[in-house]
């Protein structure tokens, strides 16, 4: 037993922190809210060139092969840096598509979906009705509860998010009929499975971020002739977020190793409430700044509640966990 | 990263799963903190310690296995799933023990552990003072020079198991004109049985004598007790706070059994329509999970060379509150019945609620946190 990550996982995360530190992301998600994706494609773009999407796709298609734990590491830094669009959505799809099997399908959509060319958007059973980002993505699927994976025409009128930068549609019905069958349900339980994982990810990096940035302030900002980080309501205030996401991180490598659904409905439980905690104290203590739209705090702030509650909710994981521990 | 065991350690699991089976007592022993269950418990720990469970950590030379710390969490999570008594040797195990490992001649070393691992000789700490508390370095009680040894006066209080034990360690005062409170201060121990000691116990919330206050007037600790040098106790005792609020005394093995039971319980108990509970129940599960895997990550970075830190404190926040929660869990799905004092819930419940106030307050860690984890400024207490 070694529960830490390797040298190579530690220096893919180093990589991509380096990678997106230098991108002017928060201008590609303010770009993105606004509905101009080009600065987000470029990121991509960027981010491609790591192999990240490529860890969700088999070798026969261009892919690395699956490897969660890789991918998930790289899904904490995306959440760290707030990378927009529907990064999860994407590596999904390409979970789907390597787990259906069907040789035509993967041939068709692995290859650009892990080179980071295309990109995708999907509604699963049991998860939510709106797809993320259907505008911008390149391919929208959608898998009905009996089983039918489906290309989906279109999507209906854009809806906005409490993030501004997640853009929601509900896809229109019908659409090219990709695959039916069993074989559909499982690879889509499969998809569900990582895109609950990798949101998990993420809200582990976007909590870590607010955290870092309300530290970072608690320091410099001074109050009654002292900086308020001396403050004991302060320190304990961060020291209880620190806890929650010190708590889920093992949490998530766990999951990420074994895919287990308890494992993963743990990992996004915990990670999504710590996320959202460490959120809660980042607008308490930053004050009145903090909730204005201007500081660029709000663009993990607005992303933390979402990303809790997608891909499964605090109330879904819960139930989920004990499906598995009674089972 | 590789959660699996090796199968050395899986052999190590199925001996220990095997005796265990055969010699847990099957009707629960009374509390350890009476009289009669502290008997009772010392003739567990001697069972243990004849089938060399007692302490697997240790040196075989002292009684132990000498395993690595993946064999103890292993062994903790068989011990506590087989539903097996309360540890009364731990305060010397958990807290002395390690202490005389890194601190301690061999001489003391061969004539304190032994004893220690059998149950023969149970120890109690002796730190905290009236006065001292969270803020331990203004402790006034003092220890005076004098031929071939020391002498010991002053009071100690909420000393753990002190109401039967036989011997205590603690720190003591024996330079009063240092500049800083943490200076001049000598770690030494002695017998709760020698002239000069008075124990009175303490009953704690429901009565029974967890702890007790200890009265000092000029006992006598020869040189040979003393550990380390004298005037180095604070950075001795500095360096047993952090396996006091890490991984020894609570294993994740205890709260990975707990909530077993709690499943059990919410199983037999639980009203589905009420998902409230229900969330509880599972809060409980994942929290004993996130506890092991965090134990774990800890135990990988040990073994390949790190030393405990000030993570140490992220623990004891986290299991304090976790086993809080957890029993009041249980308290809520027995419904009227919680509050039966003799219940098999009731007493973990009332030992629970000391965890955010021993081993150095919740508040006291949550400064370290934010103080060595996050950078944030020392402020004024």
């Amino acid at each position: 037993m070694r529960f830490l990550p390797s040298e190579e996982q530690s220096d893919f995360a180093r990589t991509l922190r380096g990678l997106l530190a230098a991108s002017e992301v928060p201008a590609a998600v303010r770009a993105w809210g606004a509905g101009d994706h080009a600065p987000g494609r470029a990121l991509w773009a960027r981010l491609a060139a790591t192999g990240l999407f490529a860890l969700a796709a088999d070798e026969a298609h261009e892919g690395m092969g699956l490897l969660p734990l890789e991918l998930a590491t790289g899904f904490v830094e995306l959440g760290r840096a707030g990378v927009p669009g529907p990064v999860v959505e994407t590596a999904a799809a390409a979970v789907l598509l390597t787990r259906l099997g069907d040789e035509a399908l993967a041939k068709r959509f692995l290859p650009g979906l892990a080179a980071g060319e295309t990109s995708a958007t999907l509604t699963l059973p049991g998860a939510g009705p709106y797809a993320l980002d259907a505008d911008a993505a390149t391919h929208l699927f959608t898998v009905s509860p009996a089983g039918e994976l489906r290309l989906a025409p279109g999507a209906g009128p854009l809806r906005t998010s409490t993030d501004p930068a997640r853009r929601l549609a509900l896809p229109d019905g019908g659409g090219e009929l990709l695959a039916a069958g069993p074989a559909v349900t499982a690879a889509a339980r499969d998809a569900a499975d990582w895109a609950r994982l990798l949101t998990a990810a993420q809200c582990l990096g976007t909590g870590e971020a607010l955290l870092a940035r309300t530290v970072g302030y608690a320091k410099q900002r001074t109050q009654f002739g002292t900086a308020i980080g001396g403050f004991q309501a302060v320190k304990h205030r961060l020291a209880d977020t620190l806890i929650g996401l010190e708590f889920a991180r093992p949490l998530l490598w766990a999951a990420a190793l074994s895919l287990d659904p308890g494992e993963v409905a743990a990992a996004k439980l915990t990670a999504g409430e710590a996320a959202y905690a460490a959120a809660m104290t980042a607008l308490q203590l930053h004050g009145a700044v903090g909730y204005t739209e201007e500081l660029d705090l709000s663009l993990w702030l607005r992303k933390a509640r979402p990303l809790r509650d997608a891909w499964g909710s605090p109330s879904q994981c819960r139930a989920a966990v004990l499906q598995e521990r009674l089972r | 990263m590789d959660l699996n065991h090796s199968a050395d350690v899986e052999a190590f699991r199925a001996e220990a799963r095997d005796w265990l089976a055969a010699h847990v007592p099957a009707t629960p022993l009374p509390s350890l903190e009476t009289r009669e269950g502290f008997a009772a418990h010392r003739e567990w720990e001697a069972l243990l310690h004849a089938a060399r469970w007692a302490v697997v950590s240790w040196p075989e030379e002292y009684g132990g296995r000498g395993v690595d710390i993946e064999h103890w969490l292993v062994f903790e999570e068989e011990y506590w799933a087989a539903g097996a008594p309360g540890r009364v040797s731990q305060n010397g195990i958990n807290l002395l023990a390690p202490t005389l490992f890194d601190h301690a001649t061999d001489e003391q070393r061969a004539r304190v552990l032994p004893s220690m691992a059998s149950g023969e000789t149970i120890w109690a700490q002796a730190w905290s003072e009236p006065e001292s508390g969270s803020d331990l370095a203004s402790l006034t009680s003092r220890a005076v020079r004098t031929e071939g040894g020391w002498l010991l006066t002053g009071q100690k209080t909420w000393s753990s198991r002190a109401a039967f034990a036989d011997r205590a360690f603690g720190i003591f005062r024996t330079d009063p004109d240092t500049p800083k409170p943490h200076q001049g201060l000598t770690y030494l121990m002695f017998d709760l049985r020698a002239p000069g000691v008075t124990v009175r116990p303490i009953g704690r919330l429901d009565g029974k004598p967890a702890f007790a206050e200890l009265f000092l007037d000029e006992v006598f600790v020869p040189d040979a007790d003393v550990i380390g040098e004298p005037g180095q106790g604070w950075r001795i005792a500095m360096s047993t706070t952090g396996n006091e609020r890490g991984l020894t005394l609570r294993a994740p093995g205890r709260f990975l059994a707990a909530a077993d039971r709690l499943v059990d319980l919410w199983h037999d108990l639980g009203d589905p329509a009420d998902t409230a509970l229900r969330d509880r129940v599972a809060d409980a599960v994942v929290g004993a999970r996130a506890y092991q895997l965090f134990t774990w990550a800890n135990a990988s970075r040990f073994a390949a060379g790190e030393t405990i830190g000030a993570e140490s404190s992220l623990n004891k926040v986290f299991w304090s509150r976790y086993d809080i929660a957890l029993h009041e869990s249980a308290l809520d799905l027995l419904g009227p019945d919680a509050e039966l004092a003799d219940g098999e819930w009731a007493e973990p419940w009332i030992f629970s609620l000391a965890g955010p106030i021993y081993a150095g307050t919740n508040e006291i860690q949550r400064d370290i946190i934010a103080e060595r984890l996050l950078g944030l400024p020392k402020g004024r207490r």
